[in-house]
């Protein structure tokens, strides 16, 4: 079972953290393995998630985009129907949970696209935390409206102005956090990377998407899917939908942001450009010079903008389990478009990168082959910032 | 025995615990931290401290990033630490320690990066974000060239990670004297004194002391307690703010003499 007892997945994962982070993530680690098996613990978190998030979230048929691709059936795993529009609170609420069952009172967070941030500032008024997120200044200025949300529900934002001002400066501004204020805060990080446990924790709390996916699917359509496809940034909706039916033989595909294009050096590609390495925590595949200088990265969704990747997904594509392939900025755009006029759903900028995918895939696959796409969430958030790009006045 | 070890058993002897100052290699440019680590040298370093820049410093506060930033905008890498230190060996045999974040030794490969520090006349390491669990391999490829790989022990630290820290690695003991980053503080976080007793009893190894220490006041209390006493950010801070690469240089050596004084005055 992955990952080993000191947080590997083969080569990958690990604890690389300073020394006054160990103490708090061994105790981490033997919180939630106590959490995990204790019922009251998981009847709490499943009441939570019927009543306060919302699910189960649909599985929905994609019929006119199935019809008009010509090809496999598509279906929607409705994510962005979650309680603040994406798979992230499925995380952030159980690890509030935690945070309280461990008697934590204040929590932080990164945020990249403010979609985490949200989930966890909804989590922290849910549950009474305070709740501090951090958010690199080029984030907080592309997702204004996420900003404002975090601060209405009660949790203060603080920008971080250095580096690429972007997710990666925010998740090394929460590790100094933590770092200092550990005794009363628990970090609450949105993604399966970071320092074990938390590629883990987060890959179980969001293992939900394919529980749910898996029953969904059968009761659809009789049969398991053919295809899975989901947008990857650290790859937490990613694993969520995935990991469920990893030891069926079905085919997955994971997309990045492939930016302005791998040649042009500005896209968030690891896996298409990067090589092993380790940053925040982590043993995996990220964007870094021949110096192991980290590199800027660049999409259009800053939920993807990140130079490394979920030690889990290092390993499965290192193994060939999954299959990794990027999208463009041109072709995700393209793709929230087409999945607004066929569909009627708005998609976020990050599940739009899915959505391209199946529109790559579906055509060349037969009409009875099913594919399902993870739609992580919606594009509300997104809808300034694409307003900007074409130069609207809203 | 390391030189970094029979340093600071020396310094036992006399009584007397380690000034260790840090700089960061390519601030301002590196030619001027040879003229800097000199300096310092001559201004009662005992054992230097020199940090290669890393574009995402995590266990490091503002001054500290900043100087890594202008470091790395120097083009500063790990080959011209390297010459960098083989030219201070021209003329000096004080102890060097290398301070930087894992992934730049990931990417050279550990066991050349152990071999080129040692060929360049390194004595040892200190890898914030290595804890031993994962630095074992490092820590075999130090120990055949005879390099010191220091691991850290902070106030978070129980009695299980003092005992896996004491039997890692080798040098000394780098004890954090807060739970936070780098960085000047206004004082010395309370029970510093009873943490590094118990280490020092614990392990049996030298206990040198670092963070937030950044006056004259506050290294002579901590010379009193400890083996040795590492300021960082108060010397870089002076290096920013310096007019001219010679005014860092007077600076970072006017500033030593004066943490040097701190220290001696405090005994042991």
């Amino acid at each position: 079972m992955l990952p080993d007892k000191s947080g590997h997945f083969g080569a990958y994962g690990g604890r690389y953290v300073p020394e006054t982070l160990m103490p708090v993530l061994l105790e981490l680690e033997r919180e939630y393995n106590k959490a995990r098996k204790d019922r009251a613990f998981r009847r709490e978190l499943d009441y939570y998630l019927a009543n306060f998030v919302g699910r189960p979230t649909p599985l929905f048929y994609a019929a006119r985009l199935t019809k008009k691709l010509g090809g496999a059936k598509i279906y929607l795993k409705r994510e962005d129907l979650a309680h603040t529009g994406a798979h992230k609170i499925n995380n952030a609420l159980a690890q509030a949970l935690l945070a309280v069952r461990i008697g934590k009172k204040r929590v932080i967070a990164e945020t990249g696209a403010g979609q985490h941030g949200v989930a966890t500032a909804t989590a922290a008024a849910l549950l009474g935390l305070e709740c501090q997120v951090y958010m690199g200044t080029e984030d907080v200025r592309r997702q204004a409206l996420n900003v404002f949300r975090m601060k209405l529900l009660g949790a203060e934002v603080i920008p971080v102005d250095i580096g690429s001002r972007t997710l990666k400066d925010a998740i090394s501004e929460a590790l100094r956090d933590w770092t200092t204020n550990v005794r009363t805060t628990h970090y609450i990080m949105g993604t399966v990377f970071g320092p074990h446990p938390y590629p883990v924790m987060v890959r179980d709390f969001q293992s939900v998407i394919g529980k749910e996916a898996y029953r969904q699917i059968l009761k659809a359509e009789g049969k398991l899917p053919d295809l899975l496809i989901a947008c990857v940034g650290g790859g937490s909706n990613a694993m969520g939908l995935f990991f469920r039916f990893l030891k069926d033989n079905i085919k997955m595909v994971g997309v990045e942001a492939g930016g302005m294009g791998i040649k042009s050096g500005r896209h968030a590609a690891r896996f298409a450009g990067g090589s092993p390495g380790v940053l925040q925590g982590a043993k995996s595949w990220l964007l870094q010079d021949e110096e192991g200088q980290i590199l800027e990265t660049h999409s259009v969704s800053a939920g993807l903008d990140y130079a490394s990747v979920g030690p889990e997904h290092s390993l499965y594509r290192d193994n060939g389990r999954i299959e990794y392939t990027y999208a463009t900025d041109d072709e995700a755009l393209a793709a929230f478009d087409l999945l607004s006029q066929t569909e009627g759903i708005i998609p976020a900028l990050e599940s739009s990168h899915a959505v391209a995918e199946a529109v790559k895939r579906a055509p060349k696959m037969k009409k009875n082959r099913v594919i399902i796409v993870n739609l992580s969430g919606r594009g509300d958030k997104d809808v300034n910032q694409v307003a900007e790009m074409r130069e609207v006045r809203l | 025995m390391s030189r970094i070890e029979t340093k600071l058993a020396g310094l036992k002897e006399d009584g007397r615990a380690a000034f260790i100052p840090y700089v960061m290699a390519g601030d301002p440019d590196i030619e001027t931290t040879g003229r800097i680590v000199l300096e310092l040298e001559k201004s009662g370093a005992d054992i230097i401290e020199l940090g290669v820049p890393f574009s995402d410093p995590l266990a490091d506060g503002p001054t500290i990033q900043r100087a890594a930033i202008r470091a790395l905008r120097q083009k500063t890498n790990l080959k011209e630490v390297f010459a960098l230190v083989r030219k201070i060996r021209e003329s000096s045999r004080v102890p060097i320690i290398l301070m930087l974040y894992y992934n730049l030794i990931h990417k050279y490969g550990e066991e050349r990066f152990a071999g080129d520090s040692a060929k360049a006349g390194v004595d040892g390491f200190i890898v914030p974000d290595l804890p031993p669990e994962e630095g074992m391999a490092l820590a075999d490829y130090c120990r055949n060239n005879g390099l010191d790989l220091i691991f850290l022990l902070a106030p978070t630290s129980d009695n299980d990670r003092i005992g896996l820290v004491s039997k890692s690695g080798g040098g000394f003991i780098y004890y954090v004297s807060l739970t936070g980053v780098t960085g000047a503080r206004e004082s010395i976080a309370a029970g510093v004194e009873k943490a590094v007793k118990k280490i020092r009893r614990m392990s049996g190894r030298p206990v040198c002391v670092g963070f937030g220490i950044s006056t004259p006041e506050q290294a002579g209390q901590m010379a009193k307690i400890a083996d040795g006493v590492i300021v960082g950010s108060a010397i870089v801070g002076r290096i920013e703010k310096a007019a001219s690469p010679d005014d860092a240089v007077r600076e970072a050596g006017r500033f030593a003499r004066e943490l040097k004084k701190g220290i001696l005055k405090a005994g042991r």
